[in-house]
């Protein structure tokens, strides 16, 4: 029964950390964004082009938050 | 405080025994499970063959009636667009030949009205000079006229002074008792309306 | 111990949503029961009918307002794989359109309160990835032969570096349907199980003093949350779709 107390324990510790990795991703998710506002503001004729990338990028770096949250709820519900 | 402590762990027990429970009954019929509803295998047969329905009917529905229907209007549009616009080009030039040709119309007509008007003109001055040479000469021969009549009038006038002076003179000179001599008397007139 | 009076009081049973449950009874699911996610698989192919074949009907020049909106999703899709896929990607748009709107719709449908939302489970998104990863490598095997495999070949890098670069490019290849699927998959996921999660915090005012203050903030969240899903609904179908078309790029074209 301790065991299983620890293990209980050590899952939703694991699954908090694990949506530290969210934060990763937030962090990739406003760098992508940021980066193409800047460059958006200085030519902004091409920015409307570029539109698509914006948004390929933004779903690489999201991506990996999911993983992450993905990971906790695999934590929380499923180990 | 050790009270606390052993009631929460007391109370994290109980929970994992609900979970184990849970556990337990999950492995009894999966379907029902407490976990996560997305890794419950039992159920992808299930949801693969009703989605591998749903998207062969929507890829029926779209490749055989609603995407060429939609291209078809939208080719349909362009096409009434492209032929829209051509029949709005070809009215604006018909519009600006007929604007052209007003104008031309315009021009002309203005030309006309001042060959007309300056016509006129010299015909009225014609007129008007054949009036006025007219008028002067008539004026001319009126004044001649009155000049004439201004002179007779003038000497008779000098004939009547004469006359009335003479008449005065005899009749001054039968006052004084005289007898005026007829000769005499003109003569004094006649010098006297000379001098 | 009053938190863990509240925690007994609510209830957090933010994944139950995600349940697949037979329409009609008790029973074990077989592969042919009908279920809720087929009830709103069946909903979202009714709606894509009446909007794209009901709306347009009329066949109009000038076009009533549902029609107008099927064009729109029509030249959206049209115009993206036009200007990601290439011209010769036409041929693949009623694929990547069907794709595109179950998405869109399962994503907007699963919003209604109360609704299951079909492209919340892996098993839905990953058949659907697969679908698009088998597709692209076929068709990229198929048009080029074995110079598709040129994809992992970074000639544009110094020659050491390339078998690791290759090594890199492959992985990440077969990385793409896992990402693909999880993506559209996660983000539904988690838009509405923390909506879930808040909506849980909401009856706190019913059970304590302290819901007062939570109450009405928990609704707060979930409105947020709400339209901040509503967003998400949209950027996941455009991501899938449009990260569909980039994989068919590759296909079409493998020389970078």
């Amino acid at each position: 029964m301790e065991l299983a107390a620890a293990a209980a324990l050590g899952k939703f510790i694991g699954a908090g950390l694990a949506c530290i990795g969210m934060g990763g991703s937030a962090m990739g998710v406003g760098n992508v964004a940021g980066n193409f506002l800047a460059g958006a503001l200085r030519n902004p004729s091409a920015a409307a082009g570029q539109t698509a990338t914006l948004f390929i990028g933004i779903a690489f770096a999201e991506a990996l938050g999911i993983f992450s949250f993905l990971v906790a709820l695999l934590l929380m519900f499923a180990v | 405080m050790a009270n606390t402590t052993t009631e929460a762990a007391g109370a994290v027990t109980e929970a994992v025994t609900e979970a184990t429970g849970h556990a337990a009954e999950a492995a009894g019929h999966a379907a029902q499970s407490a976990g996560m509803p997305q890794l419950d295998f039992s159920t992808f047969g299930n949801q693969i063959f009703w989605l591998a329905v749903a998207l062969v009917l929507i890829y029926l529905v779209l490749s055989r009636v609603a995407l060429p229907r939609i291209g078809g209007i939208l080719a349909d549009r362009q096409g009434k667009i492209t032929s829209d616009i051509a029949a709005a080009e070809e009215l604006k030039q018909k519009a600006e030949a007929a604007e052209k040709a007003y104008n031309q119309a315009l021009i002309d007509a203005r030309t006309e009205a001042g060959k007309i008007v300056a016509e006129a003109r010299a015909e009225i001055q014609k007129d008007l000079d054949k009036a006025t040479a007219k008028a002067d000469a008539e004026i001319a021969a009126k004044a001649a006229e009155s000049a004439k009549r201004i002179e007779e009038i003038r000497a008779g006038a000098a004939e009547n002074v004469a006359v009335v002076a003479k008449e005065t003179a005899e009749a001054i000179v039968a006052a004084f008792g005289g007898r005026a001599d007829a000769g005499a008397v003109d003569d004094a007139v006649a010098s006297r309306l000379k001098g | 111990m009053a938190t863990e009076e509240h925690s007994q009081g609510l209830t957090f049973h933010p994944m139950d949503q995600f349940k697949i449950q037979p329409l009609f009874g008790e029973g074990p699911i077989h592969w042919y029961t009908p279920t809720n996610a087929t009830l709103w698989m069946a909903l979202t192919l009714l709606a894509i009918f009446a909007l794209f074949v009901l709306g347009t009907r009329g066949r109009a020049i000038i076009p009533t307002r549902l029609q107008s909106v099927a064009e729109l999703g029509y030249g959206f899709v049209h115009k993206m794989v036009e200007d990601v896929a290439g011209k010769d990607g036409l041929k693949f748009f009623p694929y990547i359109f069907t794709l595109f709107l179950f998405i869109v719709f399962a994503n907007f449908l699963g919003l209604v309160p109360g609704a299951f939302t079909t492209t919340s489970h892996i098993a839905v998104t990953a058949v659907m990835a697969v679908a698009v990863f088998l597709t692209v490598t076929i068709v990229g095997f198929v048009k080029n032969g074995a110079g598709f495999l040129g994809l992992f070949w970074v000639s544009s890098a110094p020659l050491a570096l390339r078998p690791v670069l290759a090594l890199i490019e492959v992985i990440s290849y077969f990385v793409r349907p896992v990402s693909h699927s999880i993506r559209l998959a996660g983000n539904m996921m988690a838009g509405h199980a923390v909506i879930k999660v808040f909506a849980a915090f909401a009856p706190l005012v019913l059970i304590s003093g302290i819901g007062i203050a939570v109450t009405p903030l928990s609704i707060l969240a979930i409105v947020a949350m709400y339209a901040l899903e509503i967003l998400v609904a949209f950027i996941q179908a455009y991501v899938f779709t449009i990260l569909t078309c980039v994989y068919l790029k590759d296909a079409l074209h493998p020389h970078h």
